[in-house]
């Protein structure tokens, strides 16, 4: 066991000298798989980042609750009473339909015409703060106070952010799309590499064979080596996000200032990171042994 | 007891070429065999079908019990490893020095590294090479590299070594030197078979021998 071991432990540093000792060629090799997972994980990045964003923008999420015309008082009562008895909102306001004319003659700068109108067309109002914020939650209320009497129509004033939640899934498809594709580019860069050094190495291969190597001990340097130009090549992309987030945040840092919101740019948290790198070494073993498989049987 | 035993062998390449028709032979434990012939004759496709590196067409090649010609794929490293192989142009590792060159069996097997540096030299020692173990293969002379090779072979100690004219390039000064081993190794208990058209080897160590022709045994 320890024997076996120690070769694995030979076959590492063996792997890590034959990257060191032709450094530009694998640096090259490297950075086209760095590049390749840094165009789909970017991408994820900033979409994690524009969902924290929009969350920012949209502090307060407010519903409006429009009664039907022919409302009396009465109804515009209960539903303030149903109001104040619900759990899921944080405050609520309401605004008599005289007062909404008012409010529109004054801001709207139609006064002339609003005083020609023979009678007031504008429907009593709720204004709700909802205490969850998140677009399913919104809609639920949105629903719920939909079906009660004397309700006409219900907005919700952060539909937008509901868009942007469907564009930002969109989005996430793109990152899966874009990342299988270029995931097989990252298994036919190693599949490459991985050839070529086995054609470099081809004696050596039948030599080993001849005197009783198995087939793992032949395929494990290469495994080794198509990991480790994975794992680099992980590690650039994640460099890569980095740098690129730091001038974005540059750039950004007048423009949240001049909107009053703090901005925080996100890279990867630590587990995500580790996966992504992880996927990557995976890759460059899932090329490597495809690579050495295929010579091995033939 | 029999460590090699062939019976009714043909081996046909692709193509119709009949390399060897109707062999049968057995080798005992502890035996020299020396297989001569012209060149061509077939004794390096003997050696190979012996050290499953060819498969027969038909007939049995049964080494240690196990016969090579139904053995899985898997078992193969395992087989070959009873077996020492010398090989006229050395397949010697180039990107390592001659120590390195004899530890790869036991770095093969698995072998605690401190333990198999001993036998490494042991094994260097025995050919006369101890004092160039840092040297690379490549600075070595013919025969030096021959005796690498050798010590290579019986670093792992096999029941079985196979050579294939191991004197060929040689002059005779250093084939008589390696001549010498290989009745060492035989004394120890080692099967040596010898593929070879030097008379002069067999002349120094008067073995049992078989002459092929055109794929046949003949005597």
């Amino acid at each position: 066991m320890r024997g076996w071991f120690a070769s694995h432990r030979r076959t590492l540093f063996g792997a890590l000298s034959r990257i060191i000792t032709s450094p530009l060629a694998n640096l090259l090799n490297i950075a086209v798989i760095g590049i390749a997972l840094a165009l789909p994980l970017g991408l994820h990045v900033m979409i994690i980042n524009l969902q924290d964003l929009a969350r920012n923008f949209s502090p307060h999420p407010q519903i409006s609750i429009f009664l039907v015309r022919n409302a009396g008082e009465g109804q515009a009562r209960a539903i303030g009473q149903r109001l104040r008895a619900h759990a899921g909102i944080t405050g609520y306001r309401f605004v008599p339909r005289t007062q909404a004319l008012a409010d529109l003659q004054s801001r709207s700068g139609l006064g002339d015409v609003i005083a020609g109108l023979r009678e007031n067309p504008l429907p009593d109002a709720y204004v709700v703060n909802a205490e969850k914020r998140t677009a399913p939650d919104l809609q639920a209320l949105r629903a719920e106070f939909s079906r009660w009497p004397g309700v006409a129509e219900v907005h919700v004033d952060s539909d937008w952010a509901r868009r942007l939640d469907s564009m930002l899934a969109l989005g996430r498809i793109a990152v899966l799309m874009l990342g299988s594709a270029l995931g097989l580019a990252l298994i036919a860069t190693t599949f490459n590499t991985i050839r070529l050094q086995i054609l470099t190495q081809r004696d050596e291969i039948d030599v080993v064979r001849l005197i009783g190597a198995t087939d793992a001990y032949v395929q494990r340097p290469f495994l080794y080596f198509g990991s480790m130009i994975g794992t680099a090549g992980g590690l650039m992309a994640w460099m890569m996000i980095w740098i690129g987030l730091q001038a974005f945040h540059i750039q950004l840092l007048p423009l949240a200032d001049l909107y009053g919101i703090p901005v925080q740019l996100a890279h990867l948290d630590g587990i995500d990171s580790a996966y992504a790198i992880l996927f990557a070494a995976g890759l460059g073993w899932c090329g490597a042994w495809l690579s050495v498989r295929r010579h091995i049987k033939t | 007891m029999t460590r090699i035993s062939i019976s009714r062998v043909f081996k046909r390449y692709p193509g119709g070429h009949e390399a060897l028709a109707d062999i049968s032979l057995d080798v005992e434990a502890g035996e020299m065999l020396f297989i001569t012939g012209h060149s061509g004759a077939g004794k390096s496709t003997l050696l190979k079908l012996m050290a499953a590196i060819e498969r027969p067409t038909a007939g049995s090649v049964i080494v240690n019990g196990q016969n090579v010609g139904t053995l899985r794929a898997r078992g193969i490293p395992f087989l070959r490893r009873n077996f020492g192989l010398v090989f006229q142009d050395h397949k010697l590792l180039f990107d390592r020095n001659a120590f390195e060159n004899v530890m790869l069996p036991l770095d093969i097997a698995g072998f605690d590294r401190r333990e198999g540096a001993r036998r490494a030299r042991a094994a260097l020692d025995k050919v006369g090479l101890l004092h160039r173990e840092k040297a690379p293969p490549i600075t070595l002379s013919g025969g030096e590299q021959q005796r690498l090779c050798i010590a290579r072979a019986i670093v792992h100690r096999p029941t079985i070594l196979l050579a294939d004219e191991p004197t060929g390039n040689l002059d005779p000064k250093y084939a008589s030197e390696i001549g010498m081993l290989f009745r060492d190794f035989n004394q120890v208990g080692v099967t040596v078979v010898l593929a070879t058209h030097d008379p002069r080897l067999a002349a120094q160590l008067q073995p049992r021998q078989i002459e092929i022709r055109s794929g046949r045994i003949i005597t």
